[in-house]
């Protein structure tokens, strides 16, 4: 029972690193850049959400979709300045762009919000008894598995079947064929920072109701734990962002319950260099021979 | 005959290397033009500029009379005009029909069942191999799978970019004969080849390119009978 109660919340926990990690591997996919400032907006979404909460007094659900618009707007922006401009650059000067970027966020946020952490009560309070009480779980980690499930099956739904997620496949595969069939490539960009920044958002909120605190360095960790996931399950796989995130996040709370808390984050990252070392490409990634 | 294309004095660069020096040519409705000429004579150069994604320094290029000048390639494509890129480029990982429903990217959603009907009906091969991941098809499947997904979009002028590269003698017999079925059923054609003997055979007119200016013109016939051009790409 013990066991069951651990792996649930490795599971709810590799659900918020999932959803994160969906949105490092659609910009990856698509405009071929590490988002790097990607962990921060999901701290953005979670002050977003908790200042609607706690100053303007809106109801939980409204805060959560305030969140969701403001990292929307505020990916389309990112990309729109820092990122478009480098289109062509070579992807080193991006990637140091996209630190900048996150530095840049983090300390916004420090000079707006001030660095002591706030309490982030739960967007979802109460526990959940099963067994006759020998199995407790909170609401909130059935929320965020139930989210995260959600969110990649309409993701895999839009990428498969629907005209803009195809033209995003497109685009990921080839650029300048993608422009030869009449796609706006740099419309397309836009659309993936805007749905990955959408997810960010609904994470900030989830990873805050969890560690129930925040600050302006909330997401650095989660971002790089994310990243790592996403890398894990093969970069630019959808399927693989959400298989990469559970999988971390089960190997996070097993390792914390049973061999270290101090050694977690080691273990993680072990098994993910174990993991690459036998498939590069990551557990779902593919590697494609190109037919010339 | 009306005019569709226009190239008029083209100079293109990639960075200090003058590639097109100066080009100038046209394209008539329902006419099959080729450039000819040998690999690095700034053949596709031309093909790219003219779909937008490279931008000429100098000159001009006139679709249906108006400028091309700053309009994207995605818009150039909505005005009429598709290219079938070097070295085929369709979407390796997407399905054949996948391939052929981003060809028709442009138009509305209506008329992308009755396309790809037509595109089946003349490349009937696509059709037995429509579920099949697009990278696993033969390299004369993915030159008709980039050719139907070309005409998807129903293009006034169809650019084809080397059609018959790295495919077997009988797949590009092949593939120039559906381009002669084309021609027959009026689509305008601008047709760039290094194989000189099959492209003269089927071109209304044809230019020589030749380190980025134009060496010859004349109708297929002519060039096929010219001394230079057989000397040059004809193997005497």
């Amino acid at each position: 029972m013990e066991f069951l109660s651990y792996l649930i919340s490795g599971i709810s926990l590799g659900s918020v690193y999932a959803i994160i990690a969906l949105g490092y591997t659609m910009v990856y996919g698509i405009a071929k850049m590490l988002n790097f400032a990607h962990g921060d907006v999901i701290m953005v979404g979670g002050y977003i959400s908790f200042c609607a909460m706690f100053y303007l007094g809106l109801p939980n659900i409204v805060a959560v979709l305030l969140a969701v618009v403001v990292c929307t707007v505020l990916g389309i922006v990112i990309e729109r300045l820092a990122y478009k401009p480098l289109r062509s650059a070579p992807s080193l000067a991006v990637l140091i762009t996209a630190i900048g970027v996150s530095y840049f966020l983090q300390n916004s946020a420090l000079l707006i919000w001030k660095a002591a952490a706030r309490v982030y009560p739960p967007v979802v309070e109460g526990t959940a008894s099963l067994f006759g009480g020998q199995l407790s779980i909170s609401y909130i980690s059935l929320l965020t598995i139930a989210v995260c499930v959600v969110i990649m099956l309409a993701l895999t739904t839009f990428v498969n079947k629907s005209k803009m997620g195809k033209a995003m496949r497109a685009c990921s595969e080839d650029k300048a064929a993608a422009q030869l069939m009449g796609i706006n490539v740099n419309a397309t960009i836009s659309a993936t920072f805007a749905i990955g920044s959408a997810l960010a958002a609904i994470a900030g909120v989830l990873l805050c109701s969890f560690n129930t605190s925040l600050m302006p360095t909330t997401g650095s960790m989660p971002g790089i734990k994310a990243f790592t996931a996403a890398v894990f399950g093969g970069i630019g796989s959808i399927p693989g962002a959400f298989l990469g995130g559970l999988l971390l996040g089960i190997i996070e709370a097993l390792a914390k319950a049973y061999i270290s808390t101090t050694l977690a984050n080691a273990i993680v990252f072990a098994v993910l260099i174990v993991v690459l070392l036998v498939k590069p490409a990551g557990l779902l990634g593919r590697y494609v021979p190109e037919k010339v | 005959m009306a005019q569709i294309l226009k190239v008029d004095d083209i100079h293109v660069y990639y960075g200090s290397i003058h590639a097109v020096k100066g080009v100038s040519f046209e394209v008539n409705e329902g006419e099959v033009v080729t450039l000819i000429g040998a690999n690095g004579a700034g053949k596709s150069t031309i093909l790219n500029t003219i779909s937008g994604l490279l931008h000429p320094k100098m000159g001009s290029v006139l679709f249906e009379g108006r400028d091309l000048k700053g309009v994207a390639p995605h818009k150039i494509v909505e005005r009429g005009l598709a290219q079938v890129p070097e070295g085929r480029h369709i979407f390796q990982q997407m399905t054949v029909e996948e391939n052929l429903q981003m060809g028709a990217y442009t138009q509305p959603n209506s008329t992308i069942e009755p396309g790809i009907a037509d595109v089946y009906e003349r490349f009937p091969r696509l059709k037995e191999r429509r579920r099949q991941i697009a990278g696993t098809l033969s390299g004369g499947e993915q030159q008709m799978l980039a050719m139907g997904r070309a005409l998807m979009s129903k293009p006034k002028l169809l650019m084809l970019d080397e059609p018959s590269m790295g495919l077997a003698p009988i797949l590009v017999e092949q593939i120039f004969d559906i381009i002669r079925e084309l021609h027959a059923a009026g689509t305008t054609i601008l047709l760039v080849e290094q194989n000189a003997q099959a492209a003269l055979s089927v071109a209304d007119r044809a230019y020589v390119l030749e380190t980025g200016k134009i060496s010859l013109t004349g109708t297929g016939a002519e060039l096929m009978a010219s001394d230079a051009v057989r000397k040059a790409y004809l193997g005497g």
